[in-house]
């Protein structure tokens, strides 16, 4: 009789926790970041396609099925470094059949455009605005500097101008770490701390 | 009536005692450094955005005239500081801590020094306050203590606590100090503006007890001026102990309370201005005078004349140098700012600016720091100095190994890069160098983070938009069909395919009948 009793007692106490974690897992569940949009979101966004995929989105989920982690030259060996520290794999430096790429914009060299709109059906991200058989231009700030708009132009009319940046809205303090390039003498440090 | 002066039973975290070498310039009365040949006035000079230059190369221009137009409402107006002809507006080299070229407006004085000034409002308790803010920004009126903040902004607020800054702890600056010691009648008709613009009840000047002079003066000019003390004014000394004159600093120093992590003193019920900035908005409304000069201590053991001096914004270096009688042989470097915070002034040839209250010529050895950093140690003096109350190793670490977030996640972004921890480290790591390079790296790296996601959704909304096209192509192409098919079916099945081809029969003989035409 006992045994009966906690045989059936146990049952029910299994039953009733089941339906608790279950009725849990339903009510609190945790919707959790899928990895492709945790990659997606170190990739650079140029969608210059130079991974061998159509686009930032369809790499990522490549290297969520697998896929090397160093084939993103916009993104560089910091881009590589914080996909590795993201899956856990080893970091590698880039595809050597890539080069990492600086900053780029495209311009059009306005009185040369023949007005053909390839670049504009080229462009990843609408930066390019035009009408047939009138002048195209870059909308500079959109542009994500993918070079996909060179290849099509029939007439070479658009060049690839790398970002400089080099003013003083742009300038930042230096890395007192990179030394050999540091502008800074070290006796021009402030605060200074030897006052005669 | 209570005591109007007292000493603060408060006392911030940290903080550090530099040898203070006021002695070199406060010693002599105020003098005027007069006007230079050349003015290069900086439109980038404040907080926020730059001014737009208003007036044409060529032009006349009057001292108080605009000169640069504020855009947007963080700017701050920029004004001729003497008259003359504009002779360029173009890019030259600026007092920035990176030596770099902005615009700038380069004057030929004349010497006249013909001025136009604002109207001036006598009664200012009975304008209505917008008048004043307006006056205030329209007179170009910034933050003088070094930070350049557009202060009609900083006058909105209604609150019921000002707290005016006179602390003045940084090594050599002395301006503040001539300033009340000489004009401590003005100054506190100037507060009682302030506080009037604000609506403040109760008002505390904060004062390193090191100016016993400055504080002598201001009670005598506080008795004169205001006999029952309506103001309700009181003087709190402070400990000379730097960076006392720190806005946080300052108000737990006099309050006992913390500003919190990422929040104005407005948090408190707390405005702070400081002392020079008070007397130019009373100037700009009591007299109508636009911000063209400002005081600014000259000292520096190269420089042979020392002292404090009323300096039009814009003076080249190389000309204050000269009216200094500096001797190069000995100049090491020059500085602007004091010897904490300030930074060196890599070309000459660029003017003051309205934040600019100090000027250090300093001789050989004179000011230097050890050029050999060694590995840190972790004594741990830094955490002991910072007046934050931050991690400065830990900070140090992370930066170093731009591990940004962890930093980040240490308060970075709290550190007021006032340099204690950089003057007690034995192992002169340049810690402050560090900490600027990480805010800067991470303020670049959410830039571009965010442009990456503006560009991401620009990407998706054209894939939206390309397969929009393409289904709505095939519904019409879909339609098309249809209508064909139905119209075939109206003609009867059997006809469909003779139909056609007597179409396209027509169809030909019509185009060579026009052809024929």
């Amino acid at each position: 009789m006992n045994t009966l009793m906690a045989v059936v007692l146990l049952v029910l106490l299994a039953a009733l926790f089941g339906a608790l974690l279950g009725y849990a897992a339903v009510r609190f569940k945790v919707e959790s970041d899928p990895i492709v949009e945790q990659i997606d979101n170190i990739l650079p966004q140029t969608q210059c396609g130079q991974c061998g995929y159509p686009g930032c989105r369809p790499y990522a989920e490549a290297i969520a099925n697998g896929d090397e982690i160093n084939k993103c030259p916009p993104g560089g060996e910091a881009g590589v470094k914080a996909l590795a520290d993201l899956l856990g794999r080893e970091p590698k430096p880039l595809d050597e059949s890539l080069e990492e790429s600086v900053p780029k914009v495209a311009v059009i060299r306005e009185d040369e455009c023949i007005g053909c709109t390839k670049c504009i059906q080229a462009c990843p991200v609408d930066a390019i605005v035009g009408a047939a058989k009138l002048m195209h231009t870059v909308i500079a700030d959109e542009c994500t500097g993918c070079d996909l708009c060179v290849p099509p132009c029939p007439v070479d009319c658009i060049d690839m101008i790398p970002l400089t940046n080099n003013d003083l809205h742009h300038w930042q303090w230096p890395n007192p770490n990179s030394e050999p390039h540091s502008p800074f003498e070290s006796e021009q440090i402030i605060p200074v701390k030897q006052v005669s | 009536m209570d005591s109007i002066q007292y000493t603060t039973q408060y006392q911030f975290h940290g903080g550090i005692h530099p040898e203070e070498h006021k002695e070199l310039s406060n010693q002599h009365s105020i003098g005027e450094l007069g006007v230079p040949p050349q003015l290069n006035i900086y439109l980038g000079q404040h907080n926020g955005q730059p001014a737009l230059p208003v007036v044409n190369v060529g032009d006349y221009v009057k001292r108080g005239q605009l000169i640069g137009r504020m855009q947007g409402n963080l700017s701050a107006n920029v004004h001729a500081s003497s008259s003359g002809t504009v002779k360029e507006i173009a890019l030259r080299p600026v007092a920035h801590a990176s030596g770099m070229n902005d615009l700038c407006v380069v004057i030929d004085t004349d010497g006249n020094d013909a001025s136009e000034y604002l109207e001036p409002i006598a009664d200012y308790a009975s304008v209505n306050k917008q008048v004043l803010l307006d006056r205030v920004a329209e007179a170009g009126i910034v933050g003088l203590g070094g930070a350049a903040f557009p202060s009609n902004i900083k006058l909105m607020p209604r609150v019921n606590h000002l707290i005016i800054n006179a602390a003045e702890c940084e090594p050599y600056i002395s301006c503040d100090d001539r300033l009340m010691r000489e004009n401590a009648d003005e100054l506190i008709n100037a507060i009682q503006c302030v506080q009037s613009i604000i609506g403040a009840q109760h008002c505390t000047i904060g004062i390193e007890d090191n100016k016993q002079e400055a504080i002598n003066a201001l009670l005598l000019a506080i008795e004169k001026q205001d006999p029952n003390n309506n103001s309700h004014f009181q003087i709190c000394v402070v400990p000379t102990k730097y960076p006392s004159g720190g806005e946080k600093q300052l108000i737990e120093l006099i309050t006992g309370k913390q500003v919190p992590a990422q929040q104005l003193p407005l948090a408190l019920g707390i405005i702070m201005h400081n002392v020079a900035t008070a007397l130019a908005v009373y100037r700009a409304i009591t007299k109508g005078e636009v911000l063209t000069q400002r005081l600014m201590t000259i000292t520096g053991k190269a420089a042979t004349i020392r002292g404090n001096f009323w300096t039009r914004i814009g003076t080249p270096f190389d000309w204050i140098l000269e009216q200094a009688k500096v001797n190069t042989q000995v100049l090491d470097r020059v500085i602007m700012g004091g010897p904490m915070m300030g930074f060196e002034i890599q070309k000459l040839d660029s003017g003051t600016v309205k934040s600019t209250n100090c000027t250090i010529f300093a001789e050989t050895n004179e000011l230097a720091t050890s050029n050999n950093s060694l590995p840190c140690i972790r004594c741990g003096l830094c955490a002991d100095a910072c007046p934050v109350s931050l991690l400065p190793q830990q900070l140090y670490w992370h930066s170093k190994s731009e591990e940004f977030n962890k930093a980040e996640h240490y308060n970075l972004f709290d550190c007021i890069e006032c340099g204690a921890c950089s003057y007690v480290c034995p192992s002169n790591i340049p810690l402050v160098q560090y900490y600027r390079f990480a805010k800067n790296e991470i303020v670049r790296q959410s830039d571009e983070k965010a442009k990456a996601s503006h560009a991401r959704e620009r990407h998706e909304f054209r894939e939206l938009r390309l397969q929009r096209e393409k289904a709505e192509r095939a519904e019409r192409h879909r339609k098309a069909a249809e209508a064909r098919k139905k119209a075939a079916m109206q003609k009867g099945e059997a006809d469909e395919k003779k139909a056609t081809i007597a179409d396209a029969v027509a169809r030909a003989k019509a185009r060579k009948q026009q052809s024929k035409d």
